[in-house]
């Protein structure tokens, strides 16, 4: 029992992905996002989710996927890692599982376009394989580079 | 005995005596010879050497004890109040701050305080001999015999601010009604405060038993020539003479330590005679009941009223698309009572600056010593009151100013009697209200800034080229002490100078949506200025719409709002700029720098915000304005830290969230 994992599985594009469900704090249909001007392209900007401000990022644009319109299935998982808190936009949420740790392995050089940096792992159940996010990597704030200041008055 | 429940209330009530203590002694270094100062140290003291015996702490009890001998002595002209004195005085009070500050972090209060014991125990057997005191008694015989009740009111409503007087009243030889008359005085007396203690008493002087002359004791924030003004208004008096009752004569009149001692020992075991002194008094006026609360229930009050106001403007804005009179009616109503209650919880979480100001007395006379340099701190303000939040915060930025205004501002006393100024040098700490901020202001009177050193400091830091140097303004030059990794220091010292400084504070004040500047004369001194918001968490702001995105703009730093014609908007280097009352104001097209999606085209006329950032204008030009409103700020969260220009974000009455602009970094 110590050896399993409850995850979230969501899907982007073609690839089924997954996060630990202690990270989801809930699954939200797509709703009106407040954009946010001059910040990096991922970053959707921030809708108000019961009353606290969630900045939104669009995972397609994050691991540089293209990206495509949000349709009846697209949804917000919001997730918690330490202080941050945020939303993640993907094309559909799809199942929720028990993932034997053991069926975990080291992820390979490249992953469905995503760059191994962002992998905890691969973990393939039945026909399905499963790419675990690291999280913590996913939403590094370092990774937002505010363009800098175009104009200002002198 | 279980004391962890009252362990709150011991760190509370000691923190607020060592206080007490702190000021008072300060006081005593004034005035040496005013022994009301020594008993008030003394009871504060005293207080706070039961109170930790109670709950166990030895080590503080034990430390108080000794320095109650100490002050005893002092009472008892046995000592004098030396420049030695007051050193180990303040010396035990830093150990006993550093004990309950270790208690309230959860330690056991130990500490290794037997230097400064030895020291106190020395100061107190240097005594001589005990003359004086038949003196004392003496000078205290003038008064009546008061019971220990009595006293105990009069020395608590001193503590009020009350005066007390012992009123001696002669009526004429010839006064026929005198019982009249002493009735006219009491109702004189009763206007302006109480009488705690007649002689004769009340019913002999009713009943006329008495000659031509009573004596009363009252309580009254009058001043004794006021007091007996008005006595004299009442007819056929004689003569009033006013004496006041000086608190330190109360217990002097008392005839050994012991026996006093063996008093303060039962005033504390017996709080019902405290309390109900203590409704005697507050009765007589000014004095409000107050609780204790603990501040998180004030912060989650606080965000419950925040849902409220969100959801306060979505009623309105529900309300207005239904057009229903009786609807807007209750909703308007709900407005106005909102509103007021808005009005309460933020003043119930105001306090007094006085909180932060306390401590920096006795943290500049460390300095000050340690320097060998003699400054004066001048505090003016300090009642000025401003978020607890805030207040919490702005304490660590004050002291590195003060830090930095003894240290380079402030000269030696060699140096400044060569220059013609007093050998004291005075900082000013003042505080006040403006609009909706609060400025909190440190002015000295040293050496003042010295441009040239800041340039080639900076050069040298590699902040600023020597190009760039040339046509800096005094104000842009200043502004560079508060880039990071700046010091002006030749030598590196203990209190400031290492690098890290200005720039934390100038960091620390802006997250607190604040601002600061600078602004010296060489010679003549130097003025840190602080602007505060009065609150952290609501602010109005006026609503704009940029295409179909919207903003809030804070209240607090718009001018006007006004709406110009295309042909007025001229050219001037590449930047468009407008004529505003005279002025030329750069104009800043917020769709191009917020890089609004949508079309650009907009019809003859463009709605203009004039928003200022010290003395400096911008026009934003918007598509439309929505209205003012009041708003809850939230930030963005930990994860956009660094946003261009926003400074927060809010929800509208419609769920949706804007973003709140800030003003400060449009403009540059």
């Amino acid at each position: 029992m110590m050896n399993e994992e409850k995850v979230i599985i969501f899907q982007l594009k073609d690839e089924e992905y997954a996060v630990p469900v202690q990270h989801v704090k809930s699954i939200e249909r797509m709703q009106p996002i407040t954009r946010i001007p001059r910040t990096v392209s991922f970053v959707k900007g921030v809708i108000n989710l019961r009353g606290v401000v969630t900045p939104i990022i669009d995972l397609r644009s994050r691991f540089e996927i293209e990206e495509v319109s949000h349709t009846d299935t697209t949804r917000i998982i919001i997730v918690s890692v330490g202080t941050i808190e945020a939303g993640l936009i993907v094309d559909a949420a799809n199942d929720v599982i028990d993932l034997d740790k053991e069926s975990i392995e080291p992820p390979p050089e490249v992953v469905g376009g995503v760059d191994a940096e962002y992998i905890q792992g691969v973990a393939k159940i039945e026909k399905r394989l499963l790419i675990l996010l690291d999280l913590v990597k996913v939403l590094n704030p370092e990774k937002l580079d505010v363009q800098p200041t175009k104009e200002s008055i002198h | 005995m279980e004391l962890t429940q009252y362990l709150d209330i011991f760190i509370e009530e000691s923190k607020e005596h060592l206080q007490s203590i702190n000021q008072q002694v300060l006081l005593l270094e004034k005035t040496p010879g005013e022994l009301s100062i020594v008993n008030e140290i003394f009871r504060s003291a005293h207080t706070l050497k039961g109170m930790s015996a109670t709950m166990g702490y030895e080590d503080l009890a034990n430390l108080t004890h000794c320095m109650e001998n100490v002050l005893d002595a002092i009472r008892n002209n046995k000592l004098d109040v030396s420049s030695s004195v007051l050193d180990v005085l303040f010396a035990s009070l830093d150990h006993l701050e550093a004990m309950v500050v270790e208690i309230s972090e959860g330690g056991s209060g130990k500490r290794d305080v037997a230097e400064t014991v030895k020291e106190l125990e020395a100061l107190e057997k240097g005594e001589v001999p005990q003359s004086m005191q038949a003196e004392a008694n003496n000078e205290a015989g003038s008064l009546q015999d008061y019971d220990q009740y009595e006293k105990q009111i009069i020395i608590q409503s001193k503590e009020q601010g009350f005066h007390a007087y012992e009123l001696s009243i002669s009526l004429r030889e010839d006064c026929i009604l005198k019982a009249a008359r002493v009735y006219m005085v009491f109702e004189v007396i009763e206007q302006i405060g109480e009488i705690i203690k007649t002689l004769p008493a009340v019913d002999m002087l009713e009943t006329e038993q008495f000659g031509t002359h009573f004596t009363l004791s009252i309580l009254t924030k009058e001043s004794a020539v006021d007091v007996k003004e008005r006595i004299l208004k009442v007819s056929e008096i004689d003569a009033v003479e006013v004496i006041d009752i000086k608190a330190d004569q109360l217990n002097i009149s008392s005839n050994s330590e012991r026996e006093e001692n063996d008093k303060l020992e039962q005033q504390e075991v017996s709080p019902q005679d405290k309390k109900s002194g203590v409704q005697q008094t507050s009765n007589a006026g000014s004095s409000g009941k107050t609780i204790r609360v603990n501040i998180e229930r004030l912060d989650q009050l606080m965000n419950l009223f925040e849902e409220l106001v969100i959801d306060r403007g979505r009623l309105e804005e529900i309300s207005k698309s239904l057009k229903s009179m009786e609807l807007n009616e209750t909703v308007e109503r709900m407005s106005r009572v909102s509103g007021d209650l808005q009005n309460i919880i933020l003043t119930m979480r105001m306090v007094p600056v006085e909180q932060v100001f306390n401590r920096f007395p006795r943290m500049i006379r460390g300095l000050a010593k340690d320097l060998g340099k003699k400054v004066n701190l001048e505090i003016v303000g300090a009642e000025t009151e401003l978020d607890r939040t805030v207040i919490d915060e702005i304490g660590d930025p004050l002291v590195h100013l003060l830090r930095n205004s003894i240290d380079h501002g402030i000269e030696n006393p060699v140096v400044r009697s060569s220059k013609g100024k007093n050998e004291t040098g005075t900082i000013y700490l003042r505080a006040f209200h403006s609009g909706n901020h609060v400025f909190i202001e440190i002015q000295d009177d040293g050496a003042g800034i010295n441009k040239q050193k800041v340039l080639s400091k900076a050069i040298e830091n590699g902040i600023l080229t020597k190009e760039m140097s040339e046509n800096l303004t005094d104000k842009e030059c200043f502004e560079l002490l508060f880039a990071s990794g700046f010091s002006t220091a030749d030598v590196v010292s203990d209190i400031s100078g290492r690098g890290v400084g200005l720039d934390v504070v100038k960091n620390k004040i802006e997250s607190l949506g604040g601002s600061i500047t600078v602004d010296s004369t060489e010679g003549s001194g130097t003025i840190f200025s602080i602007q505060l918001p009065l609150t952290l968490s609501i602010m109005s702001v006026m609503l704009v719409e940029i295409s179909r995105e919207k903003y809030a703009i804070p209240l607090s730093s718009i001018i006007e709002t006004a709406i110009i014609r295309k042909e007025e908007i001229l050219s001037a280097h590449n930047q468009k700029v407008i004529d505003f009352r005279g002025k030329v104001v750069p104009l800043v097209n917020m769709k191009d720098i917020f890089e609004v999606p949508g079309s650009t085209e907009s019809g003859q006329h463009v709605p203009v915000v004039v928003v200022r950032k010290g003395d400096k204008m911008a026009a934003l030009a918007v598509d439309s304005f929505i209205g003012q409103q009041e708003i809850v700020l939230k930030s963005l969260g930990q994860y956009l830290t660094s946003v261009f220009a926003i400074s927060g974000a809010t929800i509208l009455g419609d769920g949706q969230v804007a973003l709140i602009l800030d003003c400060n970094a449009l403009i540059k």
